[in-house]
């Protein structure tokens, strides 16, 4: 609660800082670019184009929205007095004609053209770096540049590494049986002893020991970068578990750990199911349509849990800049009510941010599970 | 749209990342700590288990004890109703000693008695047929005066003696 507390006054400070940057008449718009053209852009850009709007007397909530939600080449903090503070970040490009490229982002910012790169705002490559090709049209060139989500990823890693080497520290340094963990094993003990007896050991089946250290890494690297979601400010606030390219990466993770550990009677089942022999035709594509579908589920659900969560707080907060508009008495009462909605979603995103690792970790050990299944003559003899 | 397709820099990053993350807690992290809480467990399960079998011999100890002390009073009712019974039949045994001896006693005084009262009867008896002798004499020295008498005496004596005999003979 406390945690959720302080969130939403972090928000709420950061959510003031675009109002105070959004009534700036330095913002004032001169681009009168269509809306959905800035959807998808930066932080920074986007609510650059919020106070563009502003200046119109429109909050471009979407703008905001989206731009928290995509990746950005820049870590926007906070703009005070009307300069943007952020956190640039090195762009690593390998273009076919030119060659490799590292720059940091702070070149290409604010629309200026680095080496002939720039960041596109077309429909197609929107918000990301394209170059020019030789008949003008843009080429996104090869691009594994370290990003806003590729910077929390690499501190909500480290953080996580180190907590659980610290975990395992303690345990190589103390007796056991002797001494009740203490410090951040203490910590940790009770959520990897939950998640190791009763999510995985009762899942997995009796070879469980095997799947349970990718398991118990899929679960905390969930958890962490959920919460770290939460934190409105640096280091937290990315919306990595909200975005495709992590949880692909985690469901393909399972996937892998699913149909390369398996034995013969998963794929019996899936190509020479046990069925009536004119039923096999229909079965077949069913069941292997069912061995991608399960992992993409894992995909979808929890990209979509967090960035809807995500998106779902950034919109309560925005309505306090929408009917500030709208005079001093229904900007007030809405301001307490957002303010209410926020610290409710706030507490309810903590909730989500472990149910969802939890229900990832939970169907990646099921799924697991049913490919290690033995047959049936064999399980009614145990 | 852009929002579901994974983008090419964040997929490499995230693969490499990931990867080594799980590579670290893999041989680092997890089996080390998930090892030492399976360990804590066996230990406890194993110390619930003895405890619980320390219960169980505890409590056949008390019951070996109670069976113990409970023998040792029946043995001490035992020894006690022995005492009594012996205390009893010395009593008893004591008492028919008693009653012999005063019966011996008694019976020792009653022969002695007897004894005295033969001889006292005895001595009385002569002394009455002494007297009565001396009696008789006096009595018959008086009437044997006359002559007369003295034949009358002698005859009937005489008759007497026959017909005592006479008697014997029939």
């Amino acid at each position: 609660m406390k945690q959720g507390l302080k969130n939403i006054l972090l928000s709420a400070a950061a959510a003031i800082t675009v109002f105070v940057m959004a009534q700036t008449p330095a913002f004032a718009a001169t681009d009168t670019t269509a809306t959905a053209d800035m959807a998808a852009t930066d932080t920074a850009a986007t609510q650059e184009a919020g106070s563009e709007e502003g200046g119109n007397g429109e909050v471009d909530v979407q703008g905001i929205i989206f731009g928290h939600i995509n990746d950005s080449y820049e870590w926007h903090i906070t703009d005070i007095g009307g300069k943007s503070i952020a956190i640039y970040l090195p762009v690593i490009i390998h273009s076919k004609t030119s060659g490799w490229h590292c720059f940091l982002s702070s070149k290409i910012a604010h629309g200026h053209e680095y080496e002939g790169f720039y960041i596109s705002t077309s429909e197609k490559y929107d918000g990301k770096i394209v170059e020019r090709g030789p008949d003008g049209e843009e080429i996104r060139p090869f691009d594994i540049s370290i990003t806003k989500n590729v910077l929390s990823l690499i501190i909500s890693s480290a953080l996580l590494v180190t907590l659980i080497l610290c975990c395992a520290r303690w345990y190589k340094k103390h007796d056991v049986l002797k001494e009740a963990p203490k410090g951040v094993a203490a910590l940790l003990e009770p959520v990897i002893e939950m998640i190791n007896d009763d999510v995985i050991k009762d899942a997995v089946g009796p070879n469980y020991a095997r799947y349970s250290p990718y398991l118990l890494t899929a679960f905390f690297f969930i958890l962490i970068n959920n919460l770290l979601g939460i934190i409105p400010i640096f280091p937290g606030g990315a919306n990595l578990t909200g975005n495709i390219a992590v949880t692909f990466v985690l469901a393909l993770c399972t996937f892998l750990a699913v149909n390369l550990t398996t034995n013969g009677h998963y794929w019996r089942e899936i190509f020479w199911p046990e069925a009536p022999m004119w039923i096999k035709p229909i079965l077949i594509p069913i069941e292997m349509f069912g061995m991608f579908t399960k992992p993409l589920s894992l995909m979808i659900r929890l990209f979509a849990n967090i960035m809807a969560g995500h998106a779902l707080i950034l919109c309560i907060v925005s309505m306090i800049f929408i009917t500030i508009k709208m005079g001093a008495i229904i900007g007030g009462s809405m301001t307490v009510v957002s303010v209410g909605f926020g610290i409710f979603m706030d507490c309810f995103e903590i909730l989500v941010a472990f149910i969802q690792a939890y229900v990832f970790t939970i169907l990646s050990a099921v799924f697991i599970g049913l490919a290690q299944e033995r047959p049936h003559a064999e399980g009614h003899k145990n | 749209m852009s929002l579901l397709i994974p983008d090419s820099g964040l997929l490499f990053w995230m693969l490499l990342i990931f990867a080594v993350v799980f590579a670290i807690l893999a041989k680092f992290g997890f089996p080390v700590i998930t090892k030492m809480i399976a360990k804590r467990r066996d230990h406890i399960d194993n110390s619930l288990r003895l405890a619980e079998e320390a219960e169980v011999k505890l409590g056949q100890i008390k019951q070996e004890h109670a069976r113990i002390i409970a023998q040792a009073r029946e043995e001490q009712n035992r020894i006690l109703k022995e005492a009594a019974q012996e205390r009893d039949n010395i009593i008893r045994m004591a008492q028919t000693q008693a009653q012999d001896e005063a019966r011996k006693i008694l019976d020792e005084a009653k022969t002695r008695i007897d004894a005295e009262k033969e001889s006292a009867l005895r001595e009385i008896r002569s002394q009455v047929a002494l007297l009565s002798v001396q009696i008789a004499g006096k009595v018959i020295r008086k009437n044997l005066e006359s002559d007369q008498a003295q034949i009358d005496l002698v005859t009937r004596l005489l008759d007497e003696a026959n017909t005592s005999r006479a008697i014997k003979n029939n």
